[in-house]
């Protein structure tokens, strides 16, 4: 039996300057990436895909059958490969890769490098939102001093393989998160999604065979090569292998990261966080970001792997796990992230772009209590016709949080139309608000802003 | 005003990088920020020339991005994640409160330019909530009154230091890191913030780890046969002291 937590990738984040070149040695850092080289290109990518691994950044493709798609080498066409990291983490809620970057950037620049050579690919770019400093500082630095040590550039440790590697800062749009509108920025232009097929395993960056995987995929990568894949297979579940960093944020004492194996519950990773504020429950939580449908306390138990999280109705996603209490206006939160979807929409396809325009409309006057019992079916009707109609996964992610809601919590929408406005006191759900249960009988005005 | 010549060199640098020139135009109008403290018709222009497009097909792209910014930003950009969690957490309040204090509307600057004040989507620090950006640097677990002392410290010009990065420059000095140039200051601040490391702390106190591995790239068994009794002791102790945690 596995423990219940696992740390791998988070094993060194507490480690005296774990950033550093050294320190990473010093806990046998760059030793994975000596035996890969050791191995055929193909014995590394199968062994990826031997442990199991599927993507981590929401999607879940098994990894290694991911970068099988990649077309033969056409010795009359040679096209160079690439492999791009999508480290342009911004789904609300999930908030993993920021700090693994942070704390150990060359986990993530020696999983870069295995997975270029198991590929054949000489060129490499790590795409990291641009919203955060620090940690391309850190990215930066350790690209420049795996340069230095021989662990990037021409024949590296000897073998006759060479990589470049180049960090990217990109410029503040959601959107850029899904694999090919992150292509198209990383070209220089809108990030907009691409209609496939082409896939971008045939087509991607410069039309050329591309594998985008997210940061914590390639991550794990040296772990898988360095302990084996039946090491990786052998914890989680069968379907969902290995371990997997969990993000719990909110109404949680212990807000924070739990690497543990795939199928651990929420009841468990609450019981470890310390439990709930004091004097409030759960409410409702996310899975796996703000796209995945809402969960309650009916899905305590779930277990968090692919399969079981999807059989429950909702998505595994990123794992990130946003803990509401019974503080929260439910309207109020969907609302929200309504606005940011309709913000972060690129524009492209009519149903997203227009789609999430009315959401918001509709959403804020049943919060504001101006809205009609109509309203609702109004609001399923055009989640309706967003749902599946777009070229990416945008629109239907912002369908998810309001289907869920009003499956869930039917009767609060209505109680804001019968109260004439929000019957929550958006005080007591700070972090800051005294942990006191009192019934809730205020009605606000919040100053959105958003205006 | 046309750009000064280095700056020219330094686009064209940033262009080098790439098997294809205009996948550096996102650095590019990084740096043109950092120069002109916004994307400016010139700095446009000039990436423009580097690259090989028209002025209108760089505008398309700069224009696409929430970081770029038309007008000029205060010395400091400040933002306040007002998005579901962090809203929720607090942020709703704190970014009123620096609106009020700070007498200025989202994406407007104060009137003698020390600050930018913008409410920002999720920042990736959920576990920090509710969370404030200076120049995106990372401040943690903000309140009103944490943040009204922080652009108190920036308007003043004291020295500023975000909860996991470094010494607060300027927005223009980020904006330079974010073309690709490193500033030195990638060894200050901590590997990871408390929240980041909850679970290895636990996991730490409770003996609980991945198992050793049965085979791969190193045979522990036969590197290290000490270091593996020793892992089975403590495994076989922390199992004990899980199973006496359970029974509670």
């Amino acid at each position: 039996m596995t423990d219940t937590l696992t740390p791998v990738l988070t094993s060194n984040w507490g480690d005296e300057r774990a950033w550093t070149l050294p320190a990473y040695a010093q806990q046998g850092g760059y030793d994975a990436l000596d035996f890969a080289l050791g191995l055929a290109p193909e014995d590394v990518q199968t062994m990826v895909k031997d442990s199991g691994l599927r993507g981590r950044g929401g999607a879940g493709f098994p990894t290694g059958v991911k970068w099988g798609f990649l077309p033969p080498a056409d010795p009359e066409n040679p096209k160079p490969r690439y492999l791009v990291v999508n480290a342009d983490e911004s789904e609300p809620g999930t908030c993993k890769d920021i700090p693994l970057m942070m704390a150990s950037p060359h986990t993530l620049v020696e999983g870069v490098i295995i997975s270029s050579y198991a590929i054949r690919a000489e060129r490499a770019f790590i795409y990291v939102r641009g919203e955060v400093l620090h940690v391309i500082r850190r990215l930066q630095a350790a690209v420049r001093e795996a340069y230095a040590a021989g662990h990037l550039g021409k024949n590296i440790h000897g073998s006759g393989y060479d990589l470049e590697l180049v960090v990217h800062a990109g410029a503040g749009a959601y959107i850029c998160g899904e694999e090919t509108a992150l292509l198209d920025s990383l070209e220089g232009r809108r990030g907009q999604p691409r209609l496939r097929p082409p896939f971008p395993a045939v087509a991607g960056l410069y039309a050329s065979p591309t594998v985008i995987n997210n940061a914590e995929s390639i991550a794990s990568v040296p772990a898988i090569v360095k302990n084996g894949a039946d090491w990786f297979a052998g914890m989680g579940t069968e379907k969902s292998a290995g371990v997997g960093i969990f993000s719990l944020s909110g109404h949680v004492k212990k807000p924070g990261q739990y690497e543990a194996p795939l199928g651990i519950t929420l009841r468990k990773l609450i019981e470890l966080a310390g439990g709930v504020r004091e004097g409030h429950e759960l409410k409702f939580w996310t899975p796996g970001g703000s796209s995945t449908p809402l969960f309650t306390q009916e899905h305590l138990d779930v277990t968090l792997d692919f399969e079981g999280v999807q059989a429950a109705g909702s998505m595994l996603g990123t794992r990130a796990l946003q803990i509401f209490d019974d503080s929260v206006c439910v309207v109020r939160a969907v609302l929200r992230w309504t606005e940011f979807y309709k913000h972060e929409s690129c524009g492209k396809c009519t149903p997203c772009r227009e789609g999430t325009w009315w959401l918001v409309q509709v959403l804020e006057r049943l919060e504001k209590g101006d809205g009609k019992p109509e309203d609702l079916d109004l609001l399923l009707d055009q989640c309706d016709n967003i749902l599946g109609r777009s070229f990416c996964a945008l629109g239907d992610g912002a369908t998810s949080p309001i289907t869920s809601s009003i499956q869930y919590f039917r009767d609060e929408y209505l109680a804001h139309l019968e109260q004439g406005g929000c019957p929550f006191d958006p005080k007591k759900s700070t972090a800051w608000a005294e942990s006191v249960v009192e019934p809730v009988e205020t009605t606000r005005e919040e100053a959105s802003p958003n205006d | 005003m046309t750009l000064a010549a280095e700056t020219f060199d330094e686009l064209r640098e940033i262009a080098a990088r790439y098997p294809q020139a205009r996948s550096g135009l996102l650095p590019m109008l990084h740096l043109v920020q950092s120069v002109e403290g916004r994307v400016t018709p010139e700095g446009i222009q000039a990436c423009a020339d580097v690259l090989g497009l028209t002025p209108a097909e760089v505008s398309g792209v700069a224009t696409f991005y929430t970081m770029y910014k038309r007008h000029p930003v205060g010395t400091h950009h400040v933002g306040v994640c007002t998005n579901t969690l962090c809203a929720v957490m607090g942020g709703d309040e704190i970014f009123a409160c620096l609106r009020e204090k700070l007498e200025v509307g989202n994406d407007e600057t104060t009137a003698d330019g020390a600050i930018t004040l913008e409410h920002i989507e999720c920042n990736a620090a959920c576990d920090y909530a509710p969370v404030v950006m200076v120049n995106w640097e990372f401040f943690d677990n903000q309140t009103p009154e944490s943040a009204s002392q922080l652009v108190d410290d920036l308007r003043e010009g004291r020295e500023v230091v975000a909860s996991r990065g470094a010494r607060i420059t300027s927005w223009r000095e980020a904006e330079r890191v974010l073309a690709g140039f490193e500033d030195g200051l990638v060894d200050e601040g901590p590997a990871a913030g408390p929240e980041s490391l909850v679970g290895l702390e636990l996991a730490r106190e409770r003996g609980w780890a991945a198992p050793v591995h049965a085979h791969g790239s190193a045979d522990v068994t036969e590197e290290m046969p000490e270091a593996v009794e020793e892992a089975d002791t403590r495994r076989a102790e922390s199992e004990t002291i899980a199973e006496e945690a359970s029974d509670d």
